[in-house]
Formats: structure tokens, C-alpha cells, sequence
């Protein structure tokens, strides 16, 4: 089984690493290099090597107000997911198996129901003339429709529907490896079950809120057919701009570098957590 | 030649020697137990005869075969694991005919050879089960069945008792016994319960820390164990580190009773508990009792004398005259003693 | 953790409730729209109908959209299954040089925006003469839906005892044997599982595709996003519907077998 020189787990690992290779490593590379091409405008692709897509992006005050747009976003997005599903992930804990697996199907299914359905429902919804505005409009509220469409609020709330199911998946994950007896053992020692919740079990839960955070983080950074939908063509995030600039512009190589851009910083935010996550609380966790 | 030799075994994982020199000659029908303490080589052992495990160096000999290089799926040998690794997606039937099957044997004898097999080992009726139907104790009769189907020339058990509670493992461990002298099959089991391996075994190869510290007979090594870890690990032990000089010992400034022939330097002193009695008159030496505790078919006390605490045992024949906090002798004889040189 | 909510329990299910009603409206809202008798998306309205699910019968390009998303989505999660089930083995039961850099590797397009993925995936498709190509699309979602089916792969191989494996071994079982005889049959669950899942996602795979994809390869969400863009009318909402039932009955099907929580974050 431990036979150093087994060469049995390469083969069986080569199919799938050379899919991986051609597909994912080998066309992020080219598009690396893409975003060292000049763009000519008409033809596209021009010849010599260039950062000038990169300088665009540093100096550009229309890039930074989208890069500051797309991470402030994700952020509160992030921060609204730790804020309900944290507690939604702790109330399924503690409901009777019957309600549980009913709530759960209400709270994970949508994951299963493609983003341009759920995106459709929330246009649905916070439009002029949707539900919501309706209703208000009915009960006298309000005396003309709050515009919701195409605002940043809107796309934050739509985002937190398409996302917290992540969050509430790792909390709920982090809650199922806790052991019951560390509560009990609370309890018989005095505590009462606030205390149990703030000293016993939130502090065990906190890596599955950090990764739940990470994923939702980078998902929210990312995300494009919700902002796409909801924000609509003037509240830009960095994926939109880069679909403006593949296939409305054209600009393949100014596309390229906002993708190399964005990918960069998902990645390190992500890698960065990972590690901090891991040193922080690996002794602790197995 | 033996039928089974292990010839210096040895393996070494990186720094970490798991198996330092492993010589051992097995006779055909022998049953050898492996004991030790965790950690000490044994599965190790185990797994390099059964070839799931390459030894760093040294042969393994199969009825004057040299099998070392031998895959595991074509050493034919029967292993029994600790946890059964049962096919959990196979009938018990099943189980016990893949062996059959791989060996390519017909059909119809199969299905006879399982229910010969079943039969052997009381699990007749069980046949069409699943594995996850069973008891502890029937699924590791089943593990025995499937190994023992295909007429291995050894039998391999790791912990086979590992999982039964004490009870039921009494039980197997006879059943086990039975099974072995009846089928007459060459047999290595590893344990690390001393009582499981005096109760089995023809030989016991007693390890510690990759090396064969003891080999013999369960009664002889008992009585004659080879130092203070074989005394203590096998049984019971009082064992006192003292100098043998002029034919004589002493332990201490206290001269004690030992039979000549002993080297002279530092040696362990060891008198197993059950040879001590009260002593009526004389006593070697004196002692308060600490503690008496009953533990069914005899008593232990504990006496802490001038040499230290030592361990009294005694048959259970009705409440014992001596109590706690009692000041009494203790005396023994002097072929009761073991006097072993002081190793490293 | 068997505990009921104990206590003061009001607050906590009034979140509860309302957390719901937060996951559930958009989706009931989708539903109520798509039978109105209107031509436009209007609610409440006064009659309903199926009018709007008759009108899908008479949209070809929905139709055929869907069709090729399900054959996308099945070709990608077989041809996935077959790649990722033997690297998964090699993750969970040998101990070899480069192993964690190989598991990076196999999850990366976890970690990789879809948008990055896209405009990687149609510029290198385009170098090699394969743009809007069925084969290139096909590719592209196997390698984004593989992630997922190796976690569940390696979950499931991770649990089993390798004992079992020796036992089969020691009775005679060469190395494909062993496979076929036990191995195979014991994460067949979890591979099972994961095709599932790796379906689910190809399925429902919007931002890459919308490169990927030509005007002759439209899947489903891109050719709905392509709608959503020019218009928002009924017909949307009748697709959506559809697609809501359909998923709907996945679900139940990976809650009954596995547990939505198990199956979802990889742990079947
Ligand atoms: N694959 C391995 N790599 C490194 N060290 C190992 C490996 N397998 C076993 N060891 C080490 O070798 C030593 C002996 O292990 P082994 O499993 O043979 O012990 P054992 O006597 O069977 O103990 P136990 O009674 O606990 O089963 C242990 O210290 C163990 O940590
Ligand atoms: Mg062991």
C-alpha cells in the first residue's frame, strides 16, 4: 500500500490531471498571456507585449469605483450570511428530526435550482411593479414604489438568497463534529445555556464560519448573473465588466487582465484564510 | 526445516525501525501467538507474512519456499483481521465462496465446501445473512469460514478477539482452540492479551519494541521468564533489582534465597506472588499490609516491606485470617525464584 | 445535539420562520407568475391558466436548449465520474509524492471564478479551432463539475476499511479483481452521489457556459439569461417552474439516499 516507488496512484491520477492540465491550468496560462497583448481596436489582438491593460486598471478611477463595488459587496454580503446563517445553522440543529429534514430541503435545496431561476424570482420581486412594491403600494406604506431593481441593496439581498445556503452548510457541518457531552459538561459546571452558546459551542463552530465565509467571499466576488440581472448595465461588478469587454468591446486582453486581476486576489484572499485558518486553530481540531 | 521460517525479518519505516530482527521457525500445526505490548511490531509482523507489508530485509520460508517476493493474492494464505473486513455488500455464503471462486473451483463443489465450512463453524443457518445482520461473535466466525475454506497452509489472525467482549471472547478463544487442533492447521495469532495467548498458544513469541524478547511455552516462560518484562508483561511480578555475588544475592543489604548457579553482577531478583505465603515463624522479610482485595478465586494483598510493595496472592478458601494494616512476615522458597541478569 | 430548543424558543423561531419565507419567496413568486392568464408578468392577477406552459410547447429554442443541457450535463458527469473515480482512489488509499499538489490540481476550478474559467476556456477553444464546438463545451463542463464528484469519491473511499481490500487479496483476488469485486461495489454510493451532483451543476451552469457556448450549443440557462436580458415576460417564469418541479425531484432523491447537508458538502 505505502510502496514508495508504486507508480499504480500516478496512473490512476493521469487521466483526470491531464484533463486538468488542458482545460484549466493550460488556458488560464494563455490568458495570462493574453493580457500582455495590445488591444487594436477592429482586429482585436495586436502584436508586442504590453502591461498597459494592467496600468488601465491601476490608475483608472472607473476600475477602482468597480473593484471597490465588487469586494465591498462581497464583504457585506459575507457579513450578512455570518449574520443569518450562523443562527439558522443552530436553530436546524436543535429541531425535531421530522422538521429538520424539512427545513433542510427549504434551506440547502435552492443550491440545487440554477442562479438564473432564483435571480428571476428576486426581479420578480423587487421590480417597480413586483410583489414587494405592490404590496406596500397596497397597504398604503408607501405613496410610490421604492426602486429596488438595479441598486446595489438589491443585489446585495439577492446574492445573500443565492449564497447563505453555503454558509449555513458549513456551520451546520462544524455543529454535527461537536460533541453534545461539551455542553452537558457546561451545564453540570453552572453554566446556563447563554453562556453554553457563547463560551461552549460558537467558539467550536468558528472554522466552519470562517470557511463558510471564505467560500461565500469568493462566490459573491465572482458572482455574475446575479449582478448581471438585478444591478443591470450601470452597477458594474468586475465579472460583468469582464463580459462587456469579451464580447461587447471586444477587448480580449483589457478582459484578460481584469480576469488575472480577479482571479489573483480571489485566490489569495482564499489561499491567505486557508493558511490562517489552518495555523490558528489546527491544534485544536485534529 | 521448519514448515514456516521467518528469517530476520527486519522493517524499517524511514528512521523508525518497526521490526528490528524477527527470527522464527514455525512447525507444521504449531499455534504461535504474537504478544506484546501496543506498538511493539506485531501487526507489522503479521502483515510482512501475509505480504501486504515488504520487509526491509530477511526472507519468509514456506514449507521450503522462499515466498518473500510472493504477492499476498498468490501466497494463499488464511488471514483472519481484527475487524473482520468482512464484504459488507455479500451474504455470509458469498463471503465465504470468494475464496472458492478466485481459486476457480466449479459451482456445485463451492456451494458443498461453504456448508462444510459453515457447519465447521456453527454458522449454518446464517448463510443467506449479511454481514451487518450478524453478532460480533458470528461475523468472526465468518472471517474464520472464509479464511479457512480455502485450506490455506497458515492461518493469520490479527486481534481476531479484539472486538468481543470478555465473555464471548472466552468463549472463541476455546471454540478457537478446538477448531485449530481438529482442522490441524499452522497458526499465527497476534494479541496483546497475555491470558488469550497463554490459553492458545503451543509457543508464545513475546515482543517489545520490534524485538523477540522471550520465545517458549506458555507454562515455561511463565515460570521461567527471561527478566523484568517478561515477568511483568506474562503475569504477575514482584521484581527487585539487586547484586549476586559469591553464590548468594542480595537485594539491598538483605541477603535472599536462590538457587546456586547464578552469574554474579547486578541482577533482577523475581518471585512471582502466588509463590509468597505468611510466614508462621520466620520470616524473610516483614511488612505491613497496605490492601486486600478480594478478586473472585483468590485474594491480593499488598504488603509494603523494606523492600518495597510487594504482591501476595492467595487461594480463595473462605475470608482470610490476615487483614488489613496487620503487621506479618512474608517467606518463599528458593526454587520459586527466577535470579536473571540485569540487561540493558 | 438532540436536544429541542429548549428555553425561551419564540425568538428563535420567529427567525426560523422568517429565514424561510427569505429562502422560499423568490421561488413562489417564480411559480405564481408562470399561470397568469396575462401577457405580461403581473401579480397578483385574476385568472389563471396554463397558457404560459402551452406557450412553452410553441418555443423550439427553449426546447431544444433543454434537451442539450441534459445531454451536456450527462455527458460531462459520466465522462467526469470515469476520470475523477480512479484519481480519487489513488488520493484516498495510496500515500505518494505530489499527492496534495494532485488533489489542488483536481479541485482548483472550485477556486477559479467562472468568468476566469470562461474567457480562459473561449480564448484557448478559439486558438485551437474549437469555438462553439460541442466536444469543447462538453469539455469544459467536465473539467468544472469533476471537484465535485472526486470529493464524494474521495469521502467514500476514505471510509473504507482497507482491510476488506487485504482480505479479498489474501484469498486469491488480483488487483482488478479486488476492484470490480469489492472496491467498486462498496463507493459505488458515493460515486453515485457525485454523478448526481456533477449533473446538477453542468445543469445549471450559467457564467462559463455563456462563453463556452455558440448561438448553436445554447443551454438552457444561457439561452434563459439571453431572454432575461431582451425581456422579462411569463414565459420565463413557466420554464422556471418546470425546472423547479424537476429539481425538486432530484432532491428528494439525494435527501432520501444521502442527505442534502452529506451530499452537498462532499461528505457522503
Ligand atoms: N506505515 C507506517 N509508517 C510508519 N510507521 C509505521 C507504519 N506502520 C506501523 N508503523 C509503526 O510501527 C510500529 C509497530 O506497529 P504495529 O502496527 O506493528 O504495532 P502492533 O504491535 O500491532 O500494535 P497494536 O497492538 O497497537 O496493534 C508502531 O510504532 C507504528 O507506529
Ligand atoms: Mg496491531
Amino acid at each position: 500500500m505505502n510502496d514508495e516507488r508504486n507508480l499504480l496512484p500516478y496512473w490512476l491520477s493521469a487521466p483526470g490531471t491531464l484533463a486538468m492540465l488542458a482545460f484549466v491550468a493550460l488556458p488560464l496560462v494563455l490568458t495570462l498571456g493574453l493580457s500582455l497583448y495590445p488591444f487594436v481596436p477592429g482586429t482585436g489582438v495586436g502584436e508586442g507585449l504590453t502591461a498597459t491593460h494592467y496600468l488601465d486598471i491601476a490608475r483608472d478611477e472607473y476600475f477602482h469605483t468597480i473593484f471597490a463595488r465588487t469586494f465591498g459587496m462581497a464583504l457585506l454580503v459575507t457579513a450578512i450570511c455570518v449574520l443569518i446563517g450562523v443562527p439558522e445553522a443552530y436553530v436546524l440543529s436543535r429541531l425535531s428530526p421530522r422538521w429538520r429534514a424539512a427545513s433542510m430541503v427549504v434551506v440547502l435545496g435552492p443550491l440545487l435550482i440554477s442562479v438564473v431561476v432564483r435571480t428571476l424570482g428576486w426581479a420578480l420581486l423587487l421590480g417597480n411593479e413586483g410583489v414587494i412594491n405592490k404590496a406596500l403600494l397596497a397597504l398604503g406604506l408607501i405613496s410610490e414604489p421604492i426602486k429596488m431593481m438595479f441598486t446595489f441593496t438589491g443585489v446585495v439581498v439577492a446574492l445573500v438568497h443565492v449564497l447563505v445556503p453555503f454558509m449555513v452548510l458549513a456551520v451546520w457541518a462544524s455543529l454535527q463534529k461537536l460533541d453534545a457531552a461539551t455542553e452537558q459538561a457546561a451545564a453540570s459546571l453552572g453554566a446556563g445555556p447563554p453562556t453554553v452558546l457563547a463560551r461552549i459551542v460558537f467558539p467550536q463552530v468558528i472554522p466552519g464560519v470562517l470557511s463558510g465565509g471564505l467560500i461565500v467571499f469568493a462566490l459573491a466576488a465572482s458572482a455574475f448573473a446575479t449582478p448581471a440581472i438585478i444591478g443591470g448595465r450601470r452597477l458594474k461588478v468586475v465579472p460583468t465588466t469582464i463580459y462587456d469587454e469579451f464580447l461587447g468591446n471586444l477587448n480580449w486582453p483589457l478582459g484578460a487582465a481584469l480576469a488575472a486581476v480577479l482571479l489573483v486576489i480571489v485566490l489569495a484572499v482564499s489561499l491567505g484564510a486557508n493558511r490562517f485558518v489552518e495555523r490558528r486553530w489546527k491544534q485544536v481540531f485534529q | 526445516m521448519a514448515f514456516l521460517e521467518l528469517d530476520g525479518l527486519v522493517k524499517r519505516y524511514g528512521d523508525f525501525t518497526a521490526v528490528a530482527e524477527c527470527s522464527l521457525s514455525v512447525a507444521q500445526g504449531e499455534f504461535v501467538c504474537l504478544l506484546g505490548p501496543s506498538g511493539c511490531g506485531k501487526t507489522t509482523t503479521l502483515q510482512m507474512v501475509a505480504g501486504f507489508t515488504a520487509p526491509t530485509q530477511g526472507r519468509i520460508v514456506l514449507d521450503g519456499r522462499d515466498i518473500t517476493a510472493v504477492k499476498p493474492n498468490q501466497r494463499g494464505l488464511g488471514i483472519v483481521f481484527q475487524s473482520y473486513a468482512l464484504f459488507p455488500h455479500m451474504t455470509v455464503a458469498n463471503n465465504v465462496a470468494f475464496g472458492l471462486e478466485m481459486k476457480g473451483v466449479p459451482a456445485d463443489k463451492r456451494r458443498r465446501q461453504v456448508a462444510e465450512t459453515l457447519e465447521l463453524v456453527h454458522l449454518a443457518p446464517f448463510a443467506a445473512r449479511y454481514p451487518k445482520e450478524l453478532s460480533g461473535g458470528q461475523r468472526q466466525r465468518v472471517a474464520l469460514a472464509r479464511a479457512l475454506v480455502i485450506q490455506p497452509p497458515v492461518l493469520l489472525l490479527d486481534e481476531p478477539m479484539g472486538a468481543l467482549d470478555a465473555k464471548l471472547r472466552e468463549d472463541m478463544q476455546i471454540e478457537l482452540r478446538a477448531l485449530q487442533r481438529r482442522v490441524g492447521i499452522t497458526t499465527i495469532m497476534v494479541t496483546h492479551d497475555q491470558g488469550e495467548a497463554m490459553t492458545l498458544a503451543d509457543r508464545v513469541v513475546l515482543m517489545n519494541k520490534g524485538r523477540i524478547e522471550q520465545l517458549g511455552r506458555p507454562f515455561e516462560m511463565y515460570e521461567q521468564p527471561n527478566g523484568r518484562f517478561s515477568s511483568t508483561f506474562l503475569g504477575k511480578a514482584n521484581v527487585f533489582e539487586g547484586v549476586c555475588e559469591g553464590g548468594g544475592v542480595r537485594v539491598g543489604e538483605l541477603p535472599l534465597p536462590c538457587e546456586v548457579g547464578a552469574a554474579a553482577g547486578s541482577i533482577d531478583y523475581i518471585v512471582r506472588p502466588e509463590k509468597l505465603a505468611f510466614a508462621n515463624g520466620s520470616a524473610l522479610v516483614r511488612g505491613r499490609v497496605e490492601a486486600r482485595v478480594f478478586l473472585g478465586n483468590h485474594w491480593l494483598f499488598q504488603v509494603a516491606t523494606p523492600l518495597g510493595t510487594m504482591q501476595l496472592t492467595e487461594a480463595n478458601a473462605g475470608l482470610p485470617a490476615v487483614a488489613e494494616g496487620d503487621e506479618v512476615g512474608l517467606t518463599w522458597r528458593a526454587e520459586h525464584v527466577r535470579v536473571v541478569p540485569r540487561g540493558a | 445535539m438532540n436536544h429541542k430548543l429548549s428555553g425561551n424558543r419564540w425568538p428563535l423561531r420567529a427567525f426560523h420562520a422568517a429565514f424561510v419565507v427569505f429562502m422560499l419567496a423568490p421561488l413562489l413568486v417564480v411559480v405564481l407568475v408562470s399561470f397568469t392568464d396575462k401577457g405580461y408578468i403581473a401579480l397578483p392577477f385574476d385568472g389563471a391558466s396554463w397558457r404560459w406552459y402551452r406557450a412553452i410547447l410553441a418555443a423550439p429554442d427553449f426546447i431544444d436548449a433543454f434537451w442539450r443541457s441534459l445531454a451536456l450535463g450527462a455527458a460531462a458527469a459520466t465522462l467526469a465520474t470515469v476520470l475523477a473515480v480512479p484519481a480519487g482512489m489513488a488520493i484516498a488509499w495510496h500515500r505518494f509524492a505530489g499527492r496534495d499538489a494532485l488533489l489542488g490540481l483536481l479541485l482548483s476550478p472550485l477556486m477559479v471564478p467562472h468568468v476566469v474559467l470562461g474567457i480562459a476556456l473561449l480564448r484557448f477553444l478559439t486558438q485551437i479551432g474549437a469555438s462553439g464546438s460541442w466536444w469543447g463545451l462538453t469539455a469544459a463542463h467536465t473539467v468544472i463539475v469533476l471537484p465535485y464528484v472526486l470529493r464524494l469519491v474521495v469521502a467514500a473511499a476514505t471510509g473504507f476499511d482497507r482491510s476488506v481490500a487485504q482480505a479479498a487479496q489474501s484469498l486469491g483476488a488480483s488487483g482488478w479483481t479486488v476492484f470490480r469485486r469489492v472496491e467498486l461495489p462498496l463507493i459505488v454510493p458515493g460515486v453515485a452521489g457525485g454523478w448526481l451532483i456533477a449533473f446538477i451543476n453542468s445543469f445549471d451552469e450559467l457564467t462559463m457556459s455563456i462563453f463556452v457556448a455558440s448561438a448553436a450549443t445554447q443551454t438552457l440557462p444561457v439561452r434563459m439569461y439571453n431572454h432575461i436580458a431582451h425581456t422579462i415576460d411569463p414565459l420565463l417564469a413557466s420554464v422556471s417552474t418546470v425546472l423547479i418541479v424537476l429539481t425538486l425531484a432530484v432532491m428528494l432523491v439525494l435527501d432520501r439516499f444521502y442527505g442534502l447537508d452529506r451530499v452537498l458538502s462532499g461528505k457522503a
